[in-house]
């Protein structure tokens, strides 16, 4: 499979810097367009926090609940094992059956990590 | 079947033989074109969508939607970019000004890259390389930053909750994301977009992998639209609760931002569906019927694809009308204690259908 992309232009980083530039001139160009032709106004009312119309109270960075926190280590965990099966997943006709026991080893540990996670109760929201 | 490569090789070949541009012009001349194709195609599509979604909202629930401006209201989207973009920028106080600046950037640009990756027609792709899928992937994670930056710089107890939230459900769900690209790439044996593609020019994957494509193309659907943060799991903008989540604070164009990638991440979600369940841009082709075959190859790569997207965008739009929210407990238990096990239960299932020579 050759790499083939638009004009011939084998160079992917460029491409894919090509888009990152639209993606920012897109904003750019509207905040300054918008910046143009929106109108301004003074109103020291207007610079509050919106809490639906009721003066804030306390801080507004506050402590969060450390369910978040968790599920973000979860994620972390069972995020980076979805990765090493990628390179697998792409092979996996040639390397046949000696990928499919080392495959099967790692997998098995995936499993284990979410049946103790589950055990421990740390899937369930507090 | 027409390719594309044609008409991009002859723009090269005109501006490199005919002009007697140097290389680097042209590169710079064709990347500057790609640049605004990007653009406008980026720009109209989030309009026709935001027309396209009122209107299927408008008629399920028995209305007629826009229908004043321009004829059936197909105006009205233009109007609104209008109306939006003259609403003033309001400065707030105590708010982490550079963060709050910075996260529309993130959200628009992680949406451009993942757009880019999509096959659009035979010969048109812009970002094509032998791992494009997971490139797509990768990129399309950066835009949760973008949204927790936005709802931790608001200053701002309700974008701070729907900040939180739609981190911890869109990192959730991207696993099972993840794992349904895993068990296509697994039938595929690329990750290359084109190769995903021409993998399926004998028959779609959805057809070719028996019941575990079904599945992972369910559970696929599923998790989109979580990873969209529509439907039945938009909690983290649930306005009922949060007023209107992490972007509470943005005002005028600043929010359009978050807006328009919210439609693009909707079909951006529902082109790759099309690309690993319905083969991409590929025409539909049955073994063994070549009539039939070459009949459908008349018809332009772009059209199916384009066609493809739109109706699984419509499904994912149906689902909001249907199913009343989740609470986030609902939410996680749905994700880590069902869609995840099936998955990995349907990896393993779609392994042993290729091990033994299953599929179709």
């Amino acid at each position: 499979m050759t790499p083939l992309t638009i004009f011939g232009i084998s160079n992917t980083a460029l491409l894919a810097v090509t888009a990152a530039l639209t993606g920012f001139a897109l904003v750019a160009l509207a905040m300054w367009i918008a910046g143009l032709i929106s109108p301004r106004s003074f109103n020291p009312q207007k610079g509050e926090p919106y809490e639906c119309g009721i003066p804030t109270r306390g801080e507004s960075m506050t402590q969060f609940h450390v369910g978040y926190y968790l599920f973000a280590i979860l994620f972390l965990m069972f995020d980076v094992e979805t990765v090493f099966l990628f390179p697998w997943a792409v092979r996996m006709r040639e390397l046949g059956v000696d990928g499919l026991i080392s495959i099967a080893v790692f997998f098995s540990i995936l499993v284990l990590g979410l049946v103790y996670a589950w055990r421990k109760g740390a899937l369930e929201w507090k | 079947m027409q390719d594309f490569a044609v008409i991009t090789n002859w723009i090269h070949n005109f501006l490199v033989s005919t002009l007697g541009c140097a290389p680097w012009l042209a590169v710079t001349i064709e990347c500057v074109a790609v640049g605004v194709g990007l653009l406008l195609l980026y720009a109209l599509l989030a309009l026709f969508y935001i027309y396209f979604e009122r209107k299927v909202c408008a008629f399920f629930q028995c209305r007629l939607g826009p229908n004043r401006v321009g004829p059936w209201g197909l105006l009205q989207s233009f109007a609104d970019m209008f109306k939006i973009l003259i609403k003033e920028l309001i400065e707030l106080k105590n708010i982490d000004k550079f963060l709050f600046a910075l996260a529309p950037y993130l959200v628009i640009i992680a949406s451009m890259l993942a757009f880019a990756v999509l096959p659009w027609g035979n010969g048109l792709q812009i970002i094509d390389f032998n791992i494009g899928i997971f490139f797509l992937l990768a990129v399309s994670s950066i835009g949760v930053l973008g949204i927790l930056l936005a709802g931790w710089s608001s200053n701002n107890k309700f974008t701070l909750i729907g900040a939180l939230r739609s981190g911890a459900q869109m990192v959730s769900y991207e696993l099972s994301i993840g794992l349904s690209v895993v068990t296509m790439v697994c039938l595929a044996g690329t990750m290359s977009v084109t190769g995903i593609v021409e993998a399926q020019d004998r028959l779609w994957f959805i057809f070719s992998g028996h019941v575990s494509s079904i599945i992972a193309f369910i559970i696929y659907m599923i998790a989109g639209t979580a990873e969209t943060n529509r439907g039945p799991f938009d909690l983290p903008e649930a306005e009922s609760e949060l007023t209107a989540g992490y972007h509470t604070e943005y005002s005028g164009i600043h929010f359009g931002f978050f807006y328009l990638a919210e439609y693009l991440n909707l079909f951006i979600i529902s082109g790759v569906a099309a690309l690993l369940f319905f083969g991409g841009w590929m025409p539909l082709h049955i073994p063994g019927w070549d009539a039939f075959n070459n009949i459908m190859d008349y018809i332009p790569s772009v059209v199916w694809f384009v066609g493809k997207a739109i109706a699984l965008s419509f499904i994912i739009i149906w689902f909001k009308w249907t199913f009343p929210r989740l609470r986030i407990d609902h939410l996680l238990k749905l994700e880590w204690k069902y869609l995840l096990p099936i998955n990995l239960f349907n990896l393993a299932l779609m392994v042993c259908i290729i091990i033994f020579g299953w599929q179709i």
